[in-house]
């Protein structure tokens, strides 16, 4: 082995490169905004009040977790999922019907801390297999068969009495206590939702560094390559369906936790294409970028009907302003609002120093 | 073993044995079926019939990445990179594609092996300036560099290069060469190359190929010397 043994490689043990390693790491770390926003977080509940807290804080955290994990599909593995929606319904309906309800011929009243880990387990089990089914395909068929599977789960539901209630749902779904404090109270619940929120954010953020999330980007990239080099992607490609099934049927439990209610209305197809529709707008090369959509969505969901109204307008339409702003953020920019944003950042950027340093070409 | 494509055979009953650590070339004019040869023996596509043997072993139905763990590597004729990734991360990926740990959600540490062995291929195709980079950035000859790094990650037994030296400036090919005769010596390999000067001086035996059919084989300079040969080579319009 000569020339694996031609040069030799001594790291650095010094705390510096400690220090450059950690900050490469998390870039985050030596940004003065993302402090700011975390603080913010933090002391939200010092700000808003129960609605915004709720209404608009929480709800954006937890459609934020389902479209993080249709970004870490999309954006490292190069695969569209449309049934991300449907994998966390399938985890709220799991939470009914294990855990206790309104409709107690349906659920079976297992205790919260036996009836999620059960539900995320079923979830994430489902995920994978649709996951498996799905890597037999590429691009667009990727796309119709997980809406396929996000439609019939809907019309499952619809007509299944025995376990989903059929079109009336599971109602009155029972939420947590323990420790003496109700974690569906507006306050407890927005921390338990900025927490798995901030876990799935890092931990995305950080498996996309690991082994597996780069050779996910390698099989995005070039398959043929992959296997080339020892990889089996497929393997890989079910993997990744598989950790971001989870992080769905977490998104799910906080949901059902969240409306104490699940009914097909909640993984119709028109929830699963607006997860689409909040990843993308957000931008999904980066994280961050489906909690940007799904704060602009819940916004505007929220808002655009007085606005709206106020304009002397149909407040119903809001649905056109969000496919108004789908299509021109799709048309101006392929990485959503974060690649808006940085375009911006680098123009102004590039700005200041020209006028700065002088002019030349 | 024979490919065919549609109606089209790329390769017609071609038999070729290469004992352990012989390094050869494979010469022949354009849509001869060397890169095809290459695809059957690496499995991304396999033989329509025939059977391969590598170290022994019978690896006919093994896909890719199987065969590639059993010690066989390959390079590609167009450059099949990561252009997302960084030069490090290319050849991190091949370091761990041949290793444990291919699901690993750990970040590797400072002190991890397959980090060290990145830094010293890196080093040996000499892309440690870039190897921070993001591989779209970089110049085509360091693109083949890198091309070439991927295909000695980890403890290869035997490598196939497919023109390594296509596009590559009179310094580059130098490097190349000094790479090639710089591998230990049980590591053998098959090199497609329209160079002569390259093939010839870094290989032990020829073949040639001609329409999907092995023309001839032989060392080096008979080769070289041969008369049928330098018609068909000149004659079949390369170079
Ligand atoms: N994927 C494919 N589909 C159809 N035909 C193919 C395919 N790959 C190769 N061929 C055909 O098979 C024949 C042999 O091609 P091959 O690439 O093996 O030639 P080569 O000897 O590598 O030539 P070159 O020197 O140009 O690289 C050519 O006629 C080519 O057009
Ligand atoms: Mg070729």
């Amino acid at each position: 082995m000569s020339l694996l043994q031609s040069t030799q490689f001594r790291p650095d043990p010094s705390a510096n490169a400690t220090r450059r390693a950690l900050l490469r790491a998390w870039p985050e770390l030596q940004n003065p905004a993302a402090w700011l926003v975390a603080l913010i977080l933090v002391i939200m509940p010092l700000i808003a009040n129960g609605f915004f807290l709720i209404e608009i804080f929480a709800t954006t955290l937890i459609l934020g977790v389902i479209a993080l994990s249709l970004m870490f599909l999309a954006g490292y593995g190069g695969m569209v999922s449309l049934m991300q929606l449907t994998i966390a319904g399938f985890a709220g309906y799991m939470v009914a019907v294990f855990g206790m309800s309104g409709n107690a011929n349906i659920s079976l009243g297992w205790p919260w801390w036996l009836a999620t880990p059960m539900a995320l387990a079923l979830a994430t089990l489902f995920g994978t297999l649709g996951g498996a089914l799905a890597v037999r395909t590429e691009g667009i068929y990727t796309i119709m068969i997980t809406l396929a599977i996000g439609a019939a789960f809907y019309y499952f539901t619809n007509q299944n009495w025995a376990i989903f209630n059929g079109h009336t749902g599971i109602n009155t779904v029972a939420t947590p206590h323990f420790w003496g404090v109700d974690w569906r109270s507006d306050i407890a619940f927005y921390y338990v939702t900025l927490g798995v929120a901030a876990i799935c954010y890092f931990a995305v953020q950080y498996v996309s560094r690991a082994p597996f999330g780069l050779a996910l980007q390698g099989v995005r990239d070039n398959p043929r390559r992959m296997a080339a080099l020892g990889f089996n992607p497929n393997a890989h490609r079910i993997a990744a369906y598989a950790f971001a099934a989870f992080i769905a049927a977490l998104g799910g439990v906080l949901q059902v936790w969240n409306y104490r209610q699940i009914s097909p209305g909640s993984v119709s197809v028109g929830a699963c294409i607006d997860v689409l529709i909040i990843a993308v707008v957000g931008g999904i090369t980066r994280p961050i970028g489906p909690f940007i959509g799904a704060l602009i969505f819940v916004l505007l969901r929220t808002f655009a009907l007085d606005v709206l109204i106020k304009l002397g307008l149909d407040g119903n339409r809001f649905r056109l302003l969000i496919g108004l702003g789908f299509l021109a953020i799709v048309f101006w920019s392929s990485d959503g609002v974060i690649g808006l944003w940085e375009r911006w950042r680098r123009r102004s950027a590039s700005s200041t120093q020209r006028s700065g340093g002088g002019r030349h070409g | 073993m024979t490919r065919l494509f549609g109606a089209l055979a790329a390769l017609t009953d071609v038999t070729i044995t290469v004992r352990p650590g012989e390094r050869r070339a494979v010469l022949g004019s354009n849509g001869a079926g060397k890169t095809t040869l290459f695809n059957c023996i690496t499995g991304d596509f396999p033989p329509s019939s025939g059977t391969i043997r590598f170290f022994g072993e019978d690896i006919t139905q093994f896909p890719p990445y199987e065969r590639i763990r059993r010690g066989l590597r390959r390079t590609y004729q167009i450059s099949a990179l990561f252009p997302g990734l960084t030069v490090q991360d290319n050849v991190y990926l091949a370091c761990r594609g041949v290793s444990r740990g291919r699901f690993s959600f750990l970040r590797p540490g400072q002190n991890d092996a397959l980090m060290h062995a990145t830094e010293t291929l890196v080093q040996a195709v000499h892309l440690a300036g870039v190897k921070d980079q993001r591989v779209a950035e970089l110049a085509h000859g360091q693109q083949r560099q890198l091309e070439i790094a991927l295909a000695l990650a980890g403890a290869p037994r035997f490598i196939l290069f497919d023109e390594p030296a296509a596009g590559l400036s009179p310094t580059e090919r130098r490097e190349l060469i000094e790479i090639l005769t710089s591998l230990p010596a049980h590591m053998g390999y098959i090199i497609i190359e329209h160079d002569m000067d390259v093939a010839l001086r870094v290989v032990e035996s020829v073949t040639m190929m001609h329409n999907g059919r092995i023309f001839k084989e032989g060392l080096p300079r008979e080769i070289e010397s041969d008369p049928e040969v330098q018609e068909l080579y000149l004659g079949g319009g390369h170079e």
